[in-house]
Protein backbone atom coordinates (compact mmCIF):
# COMPACT_ATOMS: atom_id res chain seq x y z
CA UNK A 1 0.00 0.00 0.00
CA UNK A 2 2.27 2.87 -0.67
CA UNK A 3 -0.69 5.65 -1.20
CA UNK A 4 -1.61 5.36 2.25
CA UNK A 5 -1.24 8.83 3.44
CA UNK A 6 -2.74 9.98 6.32
CA UNK A 7 -6.33 10.48 7.05
CA UNK A 8 -8.69 13.53 6.61
CA UNK A 9 -8.92 12.80 10.52
CA UNK A 10 -5.86 12.12 11.80
CA UNK A 11 -5.17 15.83 10.28
CA UNK A 12 -8.38 16.94 12.11
CA UNK A 13 -7.25 15.64 15.29
CA UNK A 14 -3.99 17.34 15.44
CA UNK A 15 -5.15 20.69 14.07
CA UNK A 16 -7.46 20.30 16.81
CA UNK A 17 -4.87 19.49 19.84
CA UNK A 18 -2.69 22.36 18.44
CA UNK A 19 -5.10 25.10 18.26
CA UNK A 20 -6.45 24.15 22.04
CA UNK A 21 -2.76 24.54 22.70
CA UNK A 22 -2.69 28.07 21.28
CA UNK A 23 -6.00 28.89 23.19
CA UNK A 24 -4.80 27.88 25.87
CA UNK A 25 -1.17 29.86 25.89
CA UNK A 26 -3.66 32.98 24.90
CA UNK A 27 -5.84 32.83 27.92
CA UNK A 28 -2.82 31.90 30.15
CA UNK A 29 0.38 33.58 29.79
CA UNK A 30 1.19 37.08 30.98
CA UNK A 31 3.86 37.88 28.64
CA UNK A 32 2.40 39.52 25.63
CA UNK A 33 4.93 38.23 22.91
CA UNK A 34 4.18 34.75 23.92
CA UNK A 35 0.64 35.19 23.63
CA UNK A 36 1.02 37.16 20.21
CA UNK A 37 3.21 33.34 19.57
CA UNK A 38 0.37 31.43 20.70
CA UNK A 39 -2.37 33.10 17.80
CA UNK A 40 -0.08 32.19 15.69
CA UNK A 41 0.18 28.96 16.87
CA UNK A 42 -3.91 28.75 16.41
CA UNK A 43 -3.67 30.81 12.67
CA UNK A 44 -1.85 27.67 12.26
CA UNK A 45 -4.24 24.96 12.75
CA UNK A 46 -6.67 26.69 11.19
CA UNK A 47 -4.19 26.34 8.07
CA UNK A 48 -3.87 22.63 8.57
CA UNK A 49 -7.35 22.07 8.25
CA UNK A 50 -8.16 23.64 5.28
CA UNK A 51 -5.09 22.13 3.55
CA UNK A 52 -6.27 18.74 4.63
CA UNK A 53 -9.56 19.33 3.37
CA UNK A 54 -8.58 20.83 0.49
CA UNK A 55 -6.93 17.51 -0.10
CA UNK A 56 -9.76 15.77 0.80
CA UNK A 57 -12.27 17.68 -1.78
CA UNK A 58 -9.59 17.60 -4.70
CA UNK A 59 -9.75 21.64 -4.69
CA UNK A 60 -7.09 23.97 -4.48
CA UNK A 61 -9.63 26.57 -2.68
CA UNK A 62 -8.57 25.44 0.85
CA UNK A 63 -4.79 26.21 -0.51
CA UNK A 64 -5.12 29.79 -1.60
CA UNK A 65 -7.16 30.53 1.27
CA UNK A 66 -4.39 29.45 3.54
CA UNK A 67 -1.98 31.70 1.56
CA UNK A 68 -4.58 35.00 2.55
CA UNK A 69 -4.61 33.33 6.16
CA UNK A 70 -0.36 33.69 6.11
CA UNK A 71 -0.61 36.78 4.24
CA UNK A 72 -2.99 38.25 7.42
CA UNK A 73 -0.89 36.43 9.92
CA UNK A 74 2.01 37.86 8.63
CA UNK A 75 0.76 41.83 8.94
CA UNK A 76 -1.06 40.89 12.22
CA UNK A 77 2.60 40.15 13.78
CA UNK A 78 4.07 43.06 11.98
CA UNK A 79 1.35 45.09 13.70
CA UNK A 80 0.89 43.60 17.10
CA UNK A 81 4.63 43.66 17.54
CA UNK A 82 4.93 47.32 16.90
CA UNK A 83 2.03 47.74 19.63
CA UNK A 84 4.12 45.66 22.01
CA UNK A 85 7.02 47.71 21.98
CA UNK A 86 5.11 50.69 22.13
CA UNK A 87 3.46 49.73 25.06
CA UNK A 88 6.65 48.96 26.67
CA UNK A 89 8.36 52.20 25.52
CA UNK A 90 4.86 53.57 27.55
CA UNK A 91 4.64 51.24 31.17
CA UNK A 92 8.24 49.67 30.65
CA UNK A 93 6.27 46.35 30.78
CA UNK A 94 5.25 43.73 28.47
CA UNK A 95 2.30 41.95 30.70
CA UNK A 96 -1.29 41.55 29.36
CA UNK A 97 -2.42 41.97 33.75
CA UNK A 98 -0.63 45.77 33.22
CA UNK A 99 -1.94 47.41 29.95
CA UNK A 100 -5.67 48.07 31.71
CA UNK A 101 -5.74 52.04 31.09
CA UNK A 102 -8.75 51.67 29.13
CA UNK A 103 -10.25 50.12 32.44
CA UNK A 104 -11.91 52.62 33.33
CA UNK B 1 2.03 1.00 8.68
CA UNK B 2 2.81 2.39 6.05
CA UNK B 3 5.98 5.19 5.94
CA UNK B 4 3.97 7.86 4.94
CA UNK B 5 1.51 7.38 8.21
CA UNK B 6 4.78 6.66 10.26
CA UNK B 7 6.28 9.60 9.05
CA UNK B 8 2.95 11.60 10.09
CA UNK B 9 2.93 10.38 13.72
CA UNK B 10 6.54 11.32 14.24
CA UNK B 11 6.04 14.93 12.55
CA UNK B 12 2.93 14.98 14.42
CA UNK B 13 4.36 14.27 18.17
CA UNK B 14 7.21 16.27 17.66
CA UNK B 15 4.78 19.61 16.33
CA UNK B 16 2.04 19.13 19.65
CA UNK B 17 5.39 18.41 21.85
CA UNK B 18 7.03 21.68 20.45
CA UNK B 19 3.61 23.81 20.59
CA UNK B 20 3.19 22.88 24.35
CA UNK B 21 6.58 23.92 25.18
CA UNK B 22 5.78 26.84 23.59
CA UNK B 23 3.30 27.76 25.84
CA UNK B 24 4.90 26.23 28.73
CA UNK B 25 8.51 27.70 27.91
CA UNK B 26 9.66 30.82 30.54
CA UNK B 27 11.74 32.72 28.66
CA UNK B 28 10.41 34.22 25.15
CA UNK B 29 13.33 33.30 23.09
CA UNK B 30 13.01 29.39 23.74
CA UNK B 31 9.15 30.06 23.16
CA UNK B 32 10.54 31.13 19.65
CA UNK B 33 12.73 28.38 19.20
CA UNK B 34 9.97 26.10 20.01
CA UNK B 35 7.63 27.99 17.76
CA UNK B 36 10.29 27.60 14.71
CA UNK B 37 9.93 23.77 15.28
CA UNK B 38 6.31 23.52 15.19
CA UNK B 39 6.14 25.62 12.08
CA UNK B 40 8.61 23.31 10.29
CA UNK B 41 7.07 20.39 11.47
CA UNK B 42 3.40 21.75 9.89
CA UNK B 43 5.34 22.58 6.56
CA UNK B 44 6.21 18.87 6.48
CA UNK B 45 2.43 17.94 7.14
CA UNK B 46 1.65 20.30 4.24
CA UNK B 47 3.70 18.80 1.92
CA UNK B 48 1.88 15.21 3.18
CA UNK B 49 -1.13 16.19 1.85
CA UNK B 50 -0.08 17.48 -1.48
CA UNK B 51 0.18 21.82 -0.76
CA UNK B 52 4.07 22.05 -1.62
CA UNK B 53 3.39 25.70 -2.32
CA UNK B 54 2.09 26.41 0.56
CA UNK B 55 4.60 24.34 2.81
CA UNK B 56 7.31 26.41 0.72
CA UNK B 57 5.74 29.87 1.51
CA UNK B 58 4.74 28.42 5.44
CA UNK B 59 8.86 27.48 5.90
CA UNK B 60 9.51 31.30 3.64
CA UNK B 61 7.00 33.50 5.39
CA UNK B 62 6.56 32.08 9.60
CA UNK B 63 10.06 30.13 9.53
CA UNK B 64 11.58 33.73 7.58
CA UNK B 65 9.77 36.55 8.18
CA UNK B 66 7.74 36.19 11.42
CA UNK B 67 10.11 34.12 13.63
CA UNK B 68 12.77 36.67 12.66
CA UNK B 69 10.74 39.82 13.69
CA UNK B 70 9.42 37.82 16.95
CA UNK B 71 13.35 37.46 17.78
CA UNK B 72 13.97 40.55 17.15
CA UNK B 73 11.66 42.11 18.80
CA UNK B 74 12.41 40.08 21.79
CA UNK B 75 15.85 41.04 21.54
CA UNK B 76 14.81 44.38 21.39
CA UNK B 77 12.73 45.07 24.41
CA UNK B 78 15.13 42.75 26.66
CA UNK B 79 12.51 42.00 30.08
CA UNK B 80 14.14 40.15 32.15
CA UNK B 81 12.42 38.19 34.50
CA UNK B 82 12.96 37.49 37.77
CA UNK B 83 13.28 34.15 38.42
CA UNK B 84 10.42 33.51 41.14
CA UNK B 85 8.32 35.76 38.95
CA UNK B 86 5.15 35.28 37.74
CA UNK B 87 4.22 33.85 34.28
CA UNK B 88 0.93 32.75 33.87
CA UNK B 89 -2.10 35.04 34.39
CA UNK B 90 -4.71 35.48 37.46
CA UNK B 91 -7.05 33.29 35.67
CA UNK B 92 -4.66 30.23 34.99
CA UNK B 93 -6.98 27.62 35.93
CA UNK B 94 -9.74 29.22 33.80
CA UNK B 95 -7.83 29.02 30.68
CA UNK B 96 -6.93 25.62 31.25
CA UNK B 97 -10.41 24.45 31.65
CA UNK B 98 -11.11 26.73 28.13
CA UNK B 99 -8.59 24.81 26.94
CA UNK B 100 -9.75 21.81 28.03
CA UNK B 101 -13.49 21.59 26.57
CA UNK B 102 -12.80 23.25 23.16
CA UNK B 103 -9.86 20.31 23.16
CA UNK B 104 -12.69 17.86 23.84
CA UNK B 105 -15.09 19.27 21.79
CA UNK B 106 -13.00 18.91 19.29
CA UNK B 107 -12.54 15.25 19.62
CA UNK B 108 -16.29 14.85 19.34
CA UNK B 109 -17.05 16.37 16.69
CA UNK B 110 -14.17 14.55 14.85
CA UNK B 111 -16.18 10.99 14.15
CA UNK B 112 -13.38 8.46 12.37
CA UNK B 113 -14.62 7.58 9.04
CA UNK B 114 -16.99 10.03 8.30
CA UNK B 115 -15.00 11.77 5.91
CA UNK B 116 -14.46 9.07 3.00
CA UNK B 117 -10.76 9.55 2.43
CA UNK B 118 -11.07 8.90 -1.56
CA UNK B 119 -8.23 6.60 -3.15
CA UNK B 120 -5.12 9.24 -2.37
CA UNK B 121 -4.56 11.16 -5.36
CA UNK B 122 -3.28 14.35 -5.38
CA UNK B 123 -3.82 15.07 -9.59
CA UNK B 124 -6.54 17.82 -9.26
CA UNK B 125 -4.12 19.73 -6.88
CA UNK B 126 -1.46 19.83 -9.22
CA UNK B 127 -3.53 20.38 -12.55
CA UNK B 128 -4.33 23.56 -14.17
CA UNK B 129 -5.83 24.91 -17.56
CA UNK B 130 -4.97 26.64 -20.24
CA UNK B 131 -7.32 28.69 -23.31
CA UNK B 132 -6.59 28.17 -26.96
CA UNK B 133 -8.89 28.97 -29.81
CA UNK B 134 -9.56 26.49 -32.44
CA UNK B 135 -11.64 27.06 -35.39
CA UNK B 136 -15.42 25.48 -35.09
CA UNK B 137 -17.69 24.74 -38.22
CA UNK B 138 -20.83 26.37 -37.64
CA UNK B 139 -24.36 25.34 -38.77
CA UNK B 140 -24.70 27.57 -41.80
CA UNK B 141 -21.21 27.03 -43.37
CA UNK B 142 -19.24 29.51 -41.79
CA UNK B 143 -15.84 29.20 -39.81
CA UNK B 144 -15.77 30.57 -36.48
CA UNK B 145 -12.76 30.53 -33.59
CA UNK B 146 -13.71 29.88 -30.12
CA UNK B 147 -12.25 29.52 -26.97
CA UNK B 148 -11.99 26.91 -25.30
CA UNK B 149 -10.58 25.47 -21.82
CA UNK B 150 -8.05 22.55 -21.63
CA UNK B 151 -6.69 20.59 -18.51
CA UNK B 152 -3.02 20.70 -17.91
CA UNK B 153 -1.10 18.44 -15.34
CA UNK B 154 1.36 20.39 -13.98
CA UNK B 155 2.88 21.25 -10.47
CA UNK B 156 1.07 21.85 -7.48
CA UNK B 157 3.21 25.87 -7.83
CA UNK B 158 2.33 26.34 -11.18
CA UNK B 159 -1.22 25.57 -10.03
CA UNK B 160 -1.30 27.64 -7.44
CA UNK B 161 -0.32 30.43 -9.71
CA UNK B 162 -2.74 29.65 -11.93
CA UNK B 163 -5.44 30.07 -9.45
CA UNK B 164 -4.05 33.05 -7.47
CA UNK B 165 -3.86 35.31 -10.99
CA UNK B 166 -7.08 34.12 -12.17
CA UNK B 167 -9.89 33.11 -9.97
CA UNK B 168 -8.27 34.78 -7.03
CA UNK B 169 -7.05 37.93 -8.74
CA UNK B 170 -9.27 40.41 -6.43
CA UNK B 171 -8.81 38.71 -3.52
CA UNK B 172 -4.90 38.91 -4.02
CA UNK B 173 -4.71 42.44 -4.50
CA UNK B 174 -6.93 43.15 -1.48
CA UNK B 175 -4.09 41.33 0.12
CA UNK B 176 -1.36 42.82 -1.21
CA UNK B 177 -3.18 46.46 -0.11
CA UNK B 178 -3.79 44.75 3.46
CA UNK B 179 0.10 44.18 3.59
CA UNK B 180 0.45 47.65 2.53
CA UNK B 181 -1.89 49.30 4.86
CA UNK B 182 -0.03 47.03 7.81
CA UNK B 183 4.04 48.14 7.05
CA UNK B 184 2.59 51.49 7.34
CA UNK B 185 0.51 51.00 10.48
CA UNK B 186 3.74 48.73 11.87
CA UNK B 187 5.76 51.75 10.98
CA UNK B 188 3.42 54.63 12.40
CA UNK B 189 2.73 52.39 15.92
CA UNK B 190 6.58 51.84 16.66
CA UNK B 191 7.97 55.42 15.52
CA UNK B 192 9.29 56.99 18.84
CA UNK B 193 8.38 60.06 19.62
CA UNK B 194 10.41 62.78 20.11
CA UNK B 195 7.56 65.18 21.77
CA UNK B 196 6.91 62.35 24.29
CA UNK B 197 9.65 64.22 26.37
CA UNK B 198 7.31 66.68 27.96
CA UNK B 199 4.61 64.25 28.77
CA UNK B 200 4.73 62.65 32.33
CA UNK B 201 5.64 59.30 33.62
CA UNK B 202 8.77 59.08 30.77
CA UNK B 203 11.39 56.25 31.64
CA UNK B 204 14.65 56.80 32.22
CA UNK B 205 15.87 55.08 29.21
CA UNK B 206 13.67 56.85 26.96
CA UNK B 207 14.77 60.31 28.17
CA UNK B 208 18.55 59.33 27.95
CA UNK B 209 18.22 58.09 24.50
CA UNK B 210 16.58 61.24 23.34
CA UNK B 211 19.16 63.25 25.09
CA UNK B 212 22.05 61.45 22.98
CA UNK B 213 19.88 62.00 19.97
CA UNK B 214 20.10 65.45 20.41
CA UNK B 215 23.89 65.16 21.28
CA UNK B 216 24.77 63.65 18.46
CA UNK B 217 22.45 66.12 15.81
CA UNK B 218 24.65 68.83 17.23
CA UNK B 219 27.60 67.10 16.70
CA UNK B 220 26.68 66.66 13.40
CA UNK B 221 25.50 70.54 12.50
CA UNK B 222 28.05 71.87 14.41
Amino acid sequence: MPDAIPSTEAYLMLSGTLFAVGLVGVIIRRNMITVLMAVELMMNAVNINLVAFSHRFASLEGQAFTIFIITVAAGEAAVGLAIIIQLYRLKSTINVDDARSLNG
Amino acid sequence: MSPALLVFFLVGTVAVAASILVVAMRNPVHSALFLLVTFLCVAILFVMKGAEFVGAVQVLVYAGGIMVLFLFVVMLINVRHLPDERVLSNFWKGGLAVGLAVFILFFTIIRTGVYHDPVASDKALRSTYTYHHRKVQQPDGTVARKLFRRGKVVGNSEAMGMALYTDYLVPFEVASLFLLVAMIGAIVIGKRELSAIEEENVPAYMLERVKTEHEVKEGMSA
